[in-house]
């Protein structure tokens, strides 16, 4: 193999066609040569087909919003109604699925329940959106009230319209859990990648469970828990450490950056810090939310309190365009006008 | 939306907008029901994939259990202790009428009657469940002959009998089957009443003790060996008193063993007890407490006089009395009136009032799996009522089965 990026065009068109076969790229490598050079050049191929197999992505300049609520429900309605239009917008049908990237935590919270009562107006329809947690424990039963099927389930899906083959959550109890991951990444990529992921942050600046330390290009895999976010979650465990699971599967850094848009929720105080170095210090993968300062489309919003360690200047400054920003949450004509 | 085939081809109900009693809370949550059992939806999303086919608005209203009735002699001018030539065809009827009343199931109950009557009677009543004929039938309740003279309330003199020759064995001459037999009311102090208490026990039979004079510990020893019923609370039986509360004290007692409950039945229509004693009763021991209607022939007819057992009776008001006396003999209030009357006499909350109709008797038969609940995989039988508890609408199996 040649030591070049570019790979000859009847390699890359074998590879494309062994892609579109739905083989991952351990075993497209496989069937070419199987050096580190040619795996490494695989992959790098597989992101070129995700480039091509993805629909173009519906904005044409680059753009990074902070947008700052006055508190946490407003934060969550902004959210939520910023979804509801996305959604709308795309004009999703049997042929074209919107896929949302969805979290978990009392982040969200909110923003379900805003989500649930749009729906409830008839506002908006879940029936062509596909769903891809984020992240689910390892070796907790899918019953256990704190599991994340359980919270989406009673949270969110159990609300909507949502086509239960449409919901994927990483299943946690399999015996094989990497190519539960491997499963999951290319269910993504079929569905034609993520058009919004909506996350959240830690307050040791992770998103999902890309803890510090994690690759800035990772992919979904296993991850075992920092003892930060053991402690944090506890809380949901009648504050028994011992009863709170130590690994989890994750989406990975570089998944989430696969999508074509970015929407980042924080609120708190608690979460202040993070969000300073999250987004006024470098891509550090010891805070990993600091990779989307390198994604083209990404909205991280806020409420009062998570913005407390930033600088008065940034502050100011985006909130001097909040009446740009509160004009793409304005009401578009919803499914029941159409 | 058809649902996903891959475990079962049945058809989904979704019960929307309604209020649901589970884990002792009324909440504000869907019910879901397939092959006539309750499902878990939770389950059928991610295991399945599967939704509803179809919904029923419940535009509001709360769905609870079905109620359980453990004590009703008849109605509508059925008598179960009398041998008609359609003995089938009575508690048919009976249990379809119920059906109005909320109750999905229930005991037909026969009074002290010569054997005969019991020899014919308990091979015709089967065990069975209900649908849209009627409510099930889990089994009869024979109360008596086995009771004691002083306390025979309505129940003829000339039928009742002691324990002579072992127990058991007068049992079985005197009923002939203790097939389709689920309780037994029986007073402890009779001689030779233990091993009885404790044979039937061990079949899975319910024992109550009731008509009874038996002391507080006379009482204690009969739960020990295996009772645990006490029918009508206060009626029939020796008054509470403080250095013997009898019958009454077992509600509060320290030798009922620990892993059991004693259960106690209560007429609550406002005439059988009085409030203030309704209360004392549901306040000593709230989990205990069982509404039974005790109905009588006449539960349904206009006020006149009717046979019970074989004796004649007569309707006064919601009051009837052994012709010529004063002597209660059974209550023409329904199943719904003595939730409603409980509630308001006890001060009660609604969850309550609604599972010492459902979820108590469950507990009591030790059938609590399957009825008595709305928990996911039980069966499917429910009353929708409105806020007044008033019956709106019962379901079993999850098939609608009278509307109001």
């Amino acid at each position: 193999m040649a030591k070049t990026k570019e790979l000859s065009k009847d390699v890359r068109d074998k590879i494309v066609d062994l892609h579109k076969a739905g083989m991952g790229y351990k075993t497209i490598a496989k069937q070419l040569e199987s050096t580190p050079a040619a795996r490494k050049n695989g992959q790098l191929e597989i992101d070129q087909i995700h480039k091509e197999t993805k629909r173009i992505p519906p904005f044409n300049t680059s753009k990074m919003r902070l947008v700052i609520l006055e508190d946490y429900d407003l934060a969550s309605e902004w959210a939520a109604k910023y979804i509801r239009n996305r959604i709308i917008q795309f004009k999703p049908s049997a042929d074209r699925y919107f896929t949302l990237g969805l979290p978990t935590g009392s982040t969200p919270f909110g923003c379900y329940k805003k989500l649930i009562e749009f729906h409830k107006n008839e506002e908006l329809s879940f029936k062509y959106v596909k769903t891809f947690n984020m992240d689910e424990y390892v070796g907790l039963p899918r019953a256990h009230p704190e599991s994340y099927h359980s919270y989406m389930w009673n949270n969110f899906f159990k609300h909507i319209d949502i086509d239960p083959a449409n919901a994927n959550i990483l299943d946690g109890n399999i015996t094989d859990l990497e190519a539960e991951c491997e499963a999951f990444e290319k269910k993504i990529a079929q569905a034609g990648g993520i058009d919004l992921f909506v996350g959240g942050i830690g307050p040791d600046g992770h998103i999902a469970f890309n803890e510090p330390g994690s690759s800035l290009v990772s992919r979904t895999r296993v991850k075992t828990l920092a003892k930060d976010t053991i402690v944090a979650n506890a809380r949901f465990f009648g504050n028994d450490l011992s009863k709170v699971p130590t690994m989890a599967l994750t989406v990975g850094v570089g998944t989430v950056m696969d999508a074509r848009e970015v929407m980042i929720l924080i609120t708190g105080a608690h979460k202040a810090f993070a969000l300073y170095k999250a987004i006024e210090e470098g891509v550090n993968h010891m805070w990993t939310v600091s990779a989307f300062q390198q994604h083209p489309h990404t909205i991280f919003v806020c409420d009062e309190d998570a913005t407390l360690e930033l600088r008065v200047k940034t502050v100011k400054y985006f909130k001097g365009l909040m009446h740009v920003h509160n004009r793409l949450v304005d009401p578009v004509l919803s499914i029941k006008n159409q | 939306m058809p649902s996903n085939k891959s475990v079962s081809t049945a058809p989904i109900t979704q019960f929307v907008n309604c209020r649901i009693l589970r884990d002792h809370k009324l909440q504000r949550e869907d019910l879901w029901v397939r092959e006539g059992r309750i499902l878990d939806p939770e389950k059928l999303f991610f295991d399945e994939e599967g939704y509803a086919d179809q919904r029923v608005d419940c535009e509001g209203l709360i769905i609870a259990p079905g109620f359980i009735d453990v004590q009703i002699n008849g109605g509508y001018g059925i008598d179960f202790s009398q041998a008609t030539s359609n003995v089938r065809g009575g508690v048919a009827l009976v249990a379809k009428k119920i059906l109005e009343h909320g109750v999905t199931s229930f005991l037909p109950t026969l009074v002290t009657s010569p054997p005969n009557i019991y020899h014919k009677v308990l091979t015709e009543v089967k065990v069975h469940s209900g649908g849209v004929e009627g409510a099930g039938v889990l089994g009869c309740h024979l109360e008596g002959p086995f009771i004691s003279l002083e306390k025979k309330g309505a129940h003829p003199e000339q039928y009742l009998r002691s324990f002579e020759s072992g127990g058991m064995s007068d049992l079985i001459e005197t009923y002939g089957t203790l097939d389709n037999v689920a309780m037994v009311t029986l007073a402890p102090e009779l001689p030779n009443s233990e091993k009885v208490v404790r044979e039937l026990a061990q079949r899975g039979i319910t024992v109550s003790l009731g008509h009874s004079v038996a002391n507080l510990s006379q009482a204690e020893e009969a739960v020990q060996h295996g009772a645990s019923f006490i029918t009508h609370l206060f009626n029939a039986m020796l008054p509470f008193h403080h250095r013997d509360p009898g019958i009454v004290g077992l509600l509060t007692s320290d030798q009922v063993p620990q892993d059991r409950t004693v259960f106690y039945g209560m007429i609550a229509d406002g005439i059988h007890t009085n409030s203030a004693a309704l209360r004392i009763a549901h306040r000593a021991h709230p989990t205990g407490l069982v509404l039974v209607t005790d109905a009588i022939t006449a539960m349904g007819l206009p006020p006149g006089r009717h046979t019970l057992g074989q004796q004649v009776i007569e309707i006064q008001g919601l009051h009837a009395y052994v012709a010529g006396t004063n002597t209660l003999c059974g209550s023409i209030a329904t199943m719904d009136m003595c939730v409603r009357h409980f509630k308001q006499a006890s001060g009660c909350s609604v969850e309550e009032a609604l599972e010492a109709a459902s979820l108590h008797p469950a507990q009591l038969l030790g059938i609590s799996h399957c009825k008595g609940t709305l928990d996911y995989g039980a069966d499917a039988d429910l009353v929708l009522l409105d806020d007044a508890l008033n019956v709106r609408a019962t379901y079993i199996a999850g098939q609608e089965v009278w509307r109001k």
